[in-house]
């Protein structure tokens, strides 16, 4: 086979890091360069440096260092049994395309993972090496975003914690049977230990010692995961119980949910469907709802008999809708938690009322500009000179959000 | 009366605030002041520009940092805008929080879209390499069209990420440039044709790859991507293409029928059964076994079992509830707050824990998960029997000649009986089996207790009871 060119490698490589859908560079350690010797800053905030078709942020470098594994699993493009190209950067590759784009103000830094090859600790090696490299030699200061291999030594996780902003390692799907079934070389209790692991890292290095010097921060934008939605049967209850097991547990920065989207030279075993996109935007709504709006799981669930979200409306108006009795609620006097609970407000409109109220009586026109959608809030909602009246208890208040039925064509 | 205010094009921000300064200072209302300068024309009728006021004016936090971020914008009103709410401010200075008002939504709609034009110039600016090859400092060029004023209040993030290197962002407004680790802004530049750079060939061959032709979201993308950005990205000539070939992508993907596995499948097939790591369990047959337990429903939620630890032929075996927390994530029982008040008090009673077998009543952590935390549950009686499998199978291989059950759950456990706690505790009971069981408090117990001279008493016991233990310790080893 010929050798392939750096650029050839790159489409290869690139082309199997698409299916993990984190890209985040946000929430690591404030750092820059303004000293003139190093590379790079990281400010808090994320940034999207450019957007592919699809709609998805590109803010990292996001590659694999190899395509070549020796794990067979069902719904990945590099699975052992797959015919797609194979290729592999060397170190010095990694580095240099990460600092020539970086340079060029492409990318926020490096999002590297790894098909296995030989074993899991000569693979987990190689990766922290090109961290290493970064950091140490090309003085970078960017974002690094490492998968870590599960299975990989304590101490190579303890170096790629002090190397990387974040670490990750993919639970993959959401039960342990459909692991097993579909990753027969993965071990779902060695996913969760590794997890632990990085957590309780984690909170050794936020200790400070007896002689109040603060040990080196390890990952400090934070460890995160991704679930594969839509390859196995798992409900959405199942799905988001998975994640409030793994949030509170692991102290997770963020569960990503991946809608099984077909790869080239798919597996005979998995079915090869259009994603369900619709219901992965469900799942991360409802994951908000759980983290920042004070929902409970149980509330999210149990709106549908079958423990799926409604895929028509968002699972806040639909716990809405099944509890009318607790609207409308009153801008002007009511909790903060009831609120967050109203459709159509977000957590800054809630935090814009609660101020401005403290001055004033708030009027309609005041919440439209307060940044609510009122298309949604109006029937659940009081202000001054505004009541919803009848509108809250209607009939067709569902018809209203659903999106318009469509008629069946003939052909 | 008219008075004209000029303001300069390159520190804005700056003449702004000590025109303000000195116009509220001279008590001159908005109606009366023309603000101009970089793109308003000048009044037939308007005075020149007043002379600085000294004096000190009080304004609310909130309102300068709406004012340096609005004064960036491409608004000519924006001037007159801000020295309106200002003016407004002398009456009700709590005005700029108030979310309501039509003239403060205006200004932060404003506020909010500069520092989107700045957050996109942060995102889009794209260098070319224009020094010589080989040169000691690297010097890199962009031509970027931002929306509004933006390259100012912008120029120093780019200062702080790329110091290391020469840099120029040139726009057709004003344009930054950082040599030798200086920053200067200069005004009108055209655009300067920067020379072709080789790794915009592989930035786009990256974003060819990256994209996901199975989820096609223009409109996602352009939102956040708008097309007046598009000239000046290299990568956006692969937009159209890729849009178009997606949906015959995605079909091929779908139709072709799966491959037969390569060749080299067998060799990786006969490498795999080696790794085994750190994270394998233990290599006992009781703790493997109890690592491997699926006997109730826990196991589901918990990160591992918790089996017991010490020596193998102690005499004496403390049993405690659960596994919390931290010995959850750490597989090791006796680890988290309570084991560490444990160790403290057993020290103290010359109980030596390295010479006691610890372990639990039951091996797997129950808990409710809330936000990020784990809140620890009670097991119930069908968990606790199912348990007493293990917790019978350890005193079978240990034989210990007294345990200690420390609360409810461990009492239960061992006895069948865990009411009464309070009254039983610091005696002996002798249960079915012909084990010698003494009862006492757990001290996650000593923990919950907030009135100190209670906790102090409670200690007090306990430490009595370890001692205790701590006798038959050294009568049987003796």
């Amino acid at each position: 086979m010929a050798k392939l060119s750096l650029q050839q490698k790159l489409a290869i490589l690139s082309d199997a890091a698409k299916y993990d859908a984190s890209c985040a560079s946000s929430g690591s350690t404030r750092r820059d360069s303004r000293n003139g010797n190093t590379l790079g800053s990281n400010e808090g905030s994320g940034i999207c440096h450019a957007y592919a078709p699809d709609g998805r942020c590109i803010s990292l470098l996001k590659i694999l260092m190899t395509n070549f594994c020796i794990y067979d699993c069902s719904y990945c493009v590099n699975r052992a049994s797959s015919n797609v190209p194979r290729a592999r950067f060397s170190v010095d590759e990694v580095v240099r395309l990460t600092i020539e784009f970086y340079r060029r103000n492409y990318i926020e830094g490096l999002f590297l993972s790894s098909g296995i090859i030989r074993s899991p600790d000569a693979t987990m090696l190689d990766m922290v090496r090109i961290a290493r490299k970064l950091r140490h030699e090309e003085r970078f200061r960017g974002y690094i975003h490492l998968k870590t291999i599960p299975d990989a030594a304590p101490e190579l996780i303890a170096e790629a914690g002090l190397l990387a902003d974040r670490l990750s390692i993919n639970v993959e799907l959401p039960t342990d049977a459909a692991v097993k079934q579909y990753a027969p070389e993965k071990n779902p209790d060695q996913i969760r230990k590794a997890m632990a692991d990085v957590r309780l890292r984690k909170d050794g290095s936020a200790e400070r010692s007896h002689t109040g010097k603060r040990p080196p921060r390890f990952a400090p934008a934070g460890q995160s995961t991704q679930m594969i939605v839509g390859a196995d049967g798992a409900s959405d209850a199942t799905i988001l119980h998975q994640s409030t097991r793994l949030y509170s547990s692991y102290r997770l920065k963020r569960v990503y949910y991946s809608a099984f989207s077909p790869i080239p030279d798919s597996s005979a075993k998995l079915p090869l469907i259009s994603p369900p996109l619709q219901r992965e935007h469900r799942l991360y709504q409802a994951d908000w709802l759980l983290r920042f709006y004070g929902f409970e799981l149980g509330e999210i669930t149990s709106v549908t008999a079958d423990g799926n979200l409604d895929l028509e409306i968002d699972p806040k108006l639909a716990w809405a809708l099944a509890h009318r009795g607790l609207f409308p609620v009153d801008v002007n006097r009511d909790s903060r938690e009831m609120l967050l609970r109203i459709p159509g407000f977000g957590v800054k409109t809630v935090n814009r009322i609660l101020s401005t109220r403290r001055h004033r009586s708030l009027r309609y026109d005041d919440i439209a500009r307060m940044g609510a959608s009122l298309k949604k809030a109006r029937a659940f909602i009081t202000a001054v000179g505004w009541t919803p009246g009848a509108l809250t208890d209607s009939a067709d208040l569902r018809a209203r959000f659903a999106p318009q039925p469509q008629q069946l064509t003939l052909l | 009366m008219t008075r004209f205010v000029t303001l300069p094009r390159i520190g804005t921000a700056t003449a702004w605030r000590e025109a303000a300064r000195s116009c509220l200072a001279a008590g001159i209302p908005p109606e009366q002041i023309t603000w101009g300068g970089i793109d308003s024309p000048r009044g037939l009728f308007d005075q020149p520009d007043i002379a600085p006021a000294s004096g000190t004016t009080n304004v609310p936090r909130s309102f300068i940092q709406l004012a340096d971020s609005v004064v960036w914008h491409k608004d000519p009103s924006r001037f007159a805008q801000l020295y309106a709410l200002l003016w407004r401010l002398l009456d009700n200075p709590q005005l700029t929080n108030d979310r309501g008002d039509a003239a403060v939504a205006r200004l932060r709609r404003m506020q909010k879209n500069v520092h989107r034009c700045q957050h996109k110039m942060k995102a889009f600016v794209r260098f070319r390499e224009v020094g010589a090859p080989g040169a000691q400092r690297r010097s890199f060029a962009a031509w970027f069209e931002p929306t509004h004023h933006t390259v100012e209040p912008t120029a120093q993030f780019f200062q702080r990420r790329f110091a290391d290197m020469d840099w120029r962002i040139l726009t057709p407004d004003v344009s930054a440039i950082f040599e030798n680790g200086k920053l200067r802004l200069v005004e009108d530049r055209f655009d300067p044709q920067l020379p072709e750079d080789a790794s915009e060939e592989l930035w786009i061959t990256y974003f060819r790859n990256i994209f996901n032709p199975a989820r096609l979201k223009v409109q996602a993308m352009q939102s956040e991507m708008p097309k007046k950005y598009w000239k000046n990205l290299p990568e956006a000539v692969a937009i159209p293409d890729l849009i178009a070939a997606a949906p015959a992508r995605a079909r091929a993907m779908a139709q072709n029928s799966p491959t037969l596995p390569p060749g080299r499948m067998r060799s990786i097939k006969a490498q795999l059964p080696a790794p085994t790591s750190a994270w394998t369990g233990p290599a006992g047959a009781l703790p493997a076994a109890i690592h491997a337990c699926t006997r109730c429903p826990l196991h589901r939620e918990a990160t591992q079992a918790v089996p017991g630890e010490g020596p193998q032929a102690a005499k004496v075996m403390i049993v405690g509830e659960q596994p919390g927390d931290q010995e959850d994530l750490q597989g090791r029982p006796f680890v988290g707050p309570a084991g560490q008040l444990f160790d403290d008090i057993a020290r103290s009673a010359g109980l030596d824990r390295d010479r006691v077998y610890v372990t639990n009543a039951v091996k797997h952590f129950k808990f409710t998960p809330r936000g990020k935390r784990r809140l620890h549950q009670r097991p119930s009686a069908s968990e606790i029997r199912h348990c007493r499998w293990w917790l019978d199978a350890e005193l079978a291989n240990v034989r210990p000649n007294l345990v200690v059950a420390m609360g409810a759950t461990a009492a239960e456990a061992l006895t069948g009986s865990g009411t009464g706690i309070l009254q039983r505790r610091g005696k002996v009971e002798r249960t079915p089996a012909g084990h010698d069981v003494l009862i006492t408090v757990h001290p996650s117990y000593l923990l919950r207790l907030t009135d100190n001279d209670r906790r102090t008493d409670e200690i007090a016991k306990f430490r009595a009871d370890l001692k205790f233990a701590s006798h038959v310790l050294a009568q049987h080893s003796a």
